[in-house]
């Protein structure tokens, strides 16, 4: 079983290919956040990234569903592959709509809708047009029993999501991503705000997820990122400075700014 | 006393002197705010009271259910009020999906461009255009380039047109107020933009909506020169049947009646006075509650 779990994560699910990432700012001079990285994500495991605030992290997170193109005119340049498809995320043939109708994501403040717990898990369907209330049901159930949450709420959920705790909260994001059945799953420092308990409540579970699903996780964290997770990349001032295995990372980093960086020295 | 003492307790003197004189300060600054309220506050009041006063005794089934006549004590207000309502009625089925669907495409749709930028600075100059210069400009559009006459509907688009602007900024004020994580949580599901209009923005801010649509209509209501400058009839025996039929409102009643010499009649403008502003009272405690009970339904 373990060996299977460790041959499929050598399967490629995405990867970043030689991508730079410029924001034209309301200023006309446009600010280069990403230079040339090149990472791939493999499936059915936990990546990590990790470095200093500002390092473009979280910029790099959110190219992966397209949120930068929300606000103000991005610029990309390079590829994010999806496997086994070869589906391009950044091509400019391809609405940002679609990417996100493949990928979910958690956010580092736990933001659930100020509806019920059910609304909450079946929105990301309702958006998709699909009515049938049987099937509906059963993803709820589903998303809520693999984000660990259907327990402590199959009682309550037409209870609003504002009564539950901060790491519910954060749980019942996850079951409401988990509901589209993503091919990955995006997570922006997705313990932040909670309390300990919660967060080992979470990496906990993102163990049990990784086994069907494809994890990409932001953490300033990095006992976390040694802890939960498969690979890590360490990013800084825009570029990728190192990627493996992240008990090759941290025991023995192949780059010195990796190693002062996680022996504290900087960051 | 040692001299390290001495400066200590000398420095410790001139800081509370200091404090001393900067609460002085706050204070007298605290008396003369709450003296303005109430001088201000004060003039209201005489106001309503006298107008009360001399109204009150007015105010009887009769005065609701007649039409103006020329004996100050059988002239009513039947075309006022119905004409006010049947006004603000068609103002309020123009300018509020008009100005709601202008803030939402302002707030949610628009790119951040000069060009927006420019109907962003004069919809907030709109707000501050004097009424009369909206009477006159509605006078030559709807009354005449229209042909629609003195009636009803162009009674409507004139106040629409005033409390547009007020909507629309009302409107950008209460989206704003929805927290971007949430736009973005639905977003990153896949939704598009009008769904997270549609199931979100909409649902969320409509509270605020709701309070700058009720305070915008209660402006309305009280408006008089426009409908003064547009043709709102003094004199009127009969009730509008269609949009196309003269009117007038309660403002305008109140006005003509001020304006003859006759005692009795100014107590009728009175009475009619009150009627208006309890209609505008209503009106403003009825956003308050909404204001109130959406404030309670959402935190962020």
């Amino acid at each position: 079983m373990r060996n299977d779990i460790l041959r499929n994560a050598k399967n490629i699910k995405a990867e970043v290919k030689n991508l730079t990432f410029t924001y034209n700012e309301k200023s006309l001079e446009s600010k280069k956040v990403l230079n040339s990285i090149n990472l791939p994500v493999y499936e059915n495991s936990v990546t990590a990234l990790i470095g200093p605030s500002g390092c473009g992290k979280t910029t790099l997170l959110r190219c992966f569903n397209r949120m930068h193109d929300l606000y103000s005119t991005v610029n990309y340049n390079g590829q994010i592959i999806l496997q086994p498809s070869g589906f391009d995320i950044l091509s400019k043939d391809v609405d940002p709509l679609e990417v996100r109708m493949k990928i979910g994501m958690v956010f580092q403040k736990p933001n659930p809708f100020p509806k019920s717990i059910y609304e909450n898990v079946a929105y990301g369907l309702k958006v998709r047009g699909i009515k049938k209330k049987s099937y509906i049901d059963e993803k709820v159930e589903e998303s809520l029993k693999s984000a660990g949450l259907w327990l402590e709420v199959n009682d309550r959920l037409n209870k609003s999501a504002s009564t539950l705790s901060g790491g519910q909260q954060q749980r019942l994001c996850i079951a409401r991503a988990l509901a589209t059945e993503p091919e990955l799953l995006l997570l922006d420092e997705p313990t932040s705000a909670l309390d300990p308990i919660s967060t080992a409540h979470i990496e906990e579970l993102l163990g049990e997820l990784k086994k069907t699903v494809t994890l990409l996780m932001v953490t300033h964290n990095l006992h976390q990122a040694g802890r939960a997770s498969d690979y890590t990349a360490f990013m800084y001032m825009g570029d990728l400075i190192e990627f493996g295995e992240s008990e090759q990372v941290f025991t023995n980093p192949k780059v010195e700014r990796t190693e002062n960086y996680i022996t504290g020295r900087f960051g | 006393m040692s001299p390290k003492k001495k400066a200590a307790t000398a420095s410790n003197t001139t800081a509370q002197a200091i404090v001393k004189k900067l609460k002085r300060q706050d204070a007298i600054f605290s008396t003369l705010g709450l003296l303005v309220l109430l001088s201000a506050l004060l003039v209201l009041v005489v106001l309503i009271y006298d107008m009360a006063q001399t109204g009150w005794p007015r105010l009887n089934f009769d005065f609701f259910t007649s039409y103006p006549s020329r004996f100050a004590e059988r002239a009513g207000i039947l075309a006022g009020w119905v004409g006010s309502l049947l006004v603000v009625m068609t103002t309020a089925l123009l300018a509020i999906p008009l100005g709601i669907a202008a803030g939402i495409y302002l707030e949610e749709y628009s790119q951040k461009n000069w060009f927006t930028r420019v109907i962003e600075i004069n919809i907030l100059n709109l707000a501050g255009i004097p009424s009369i210069i909206y009477g006159i400009m509605a006078l030559s559009l709807f009354v005449y380039q229209l042909a629609l006459k003195q009636s009803v509907i162009t009674a409507g688009l004139t106040l629409a047109l005033l409390i547009l602007p007020i909507i629309i900024v009302a409107t950008r004020e209460a989206i704003k107020t929805v927290p971007s994580h949430i736009r973005e949580a639905s977003y990153s599901l896949g939704a598009t933009r009008w769904q997270t209009i549609r199931y979100h923005i909409l649902p969320y801010s409509f509270g605020g909506i709701m309070t700058g649509v009720v305070i915008a209509l209660s402006r309305a209501i009280g408006e008089t020169a426009p409908l003064l400058t547009v043709g709102a009839v003094t004199f009127i025996g009969f009730l509008p049947t269609s949009l196309m039929d003269s009117y007038t409102v309660l403002p305008i009643q109140m006005f003509n009646w001020l304006s003859r010499p006759q005692e009795e009649f100014h107590v009728n403008a009175a009475a009619a006075g009150l009627v208006l502003l309890s209609m505008t009272l209503l009106l403003n405690g009825l956003a308050i509650y909404i204001r109130y009970h959406f404030r309670k339904k959402y935190k962020w």
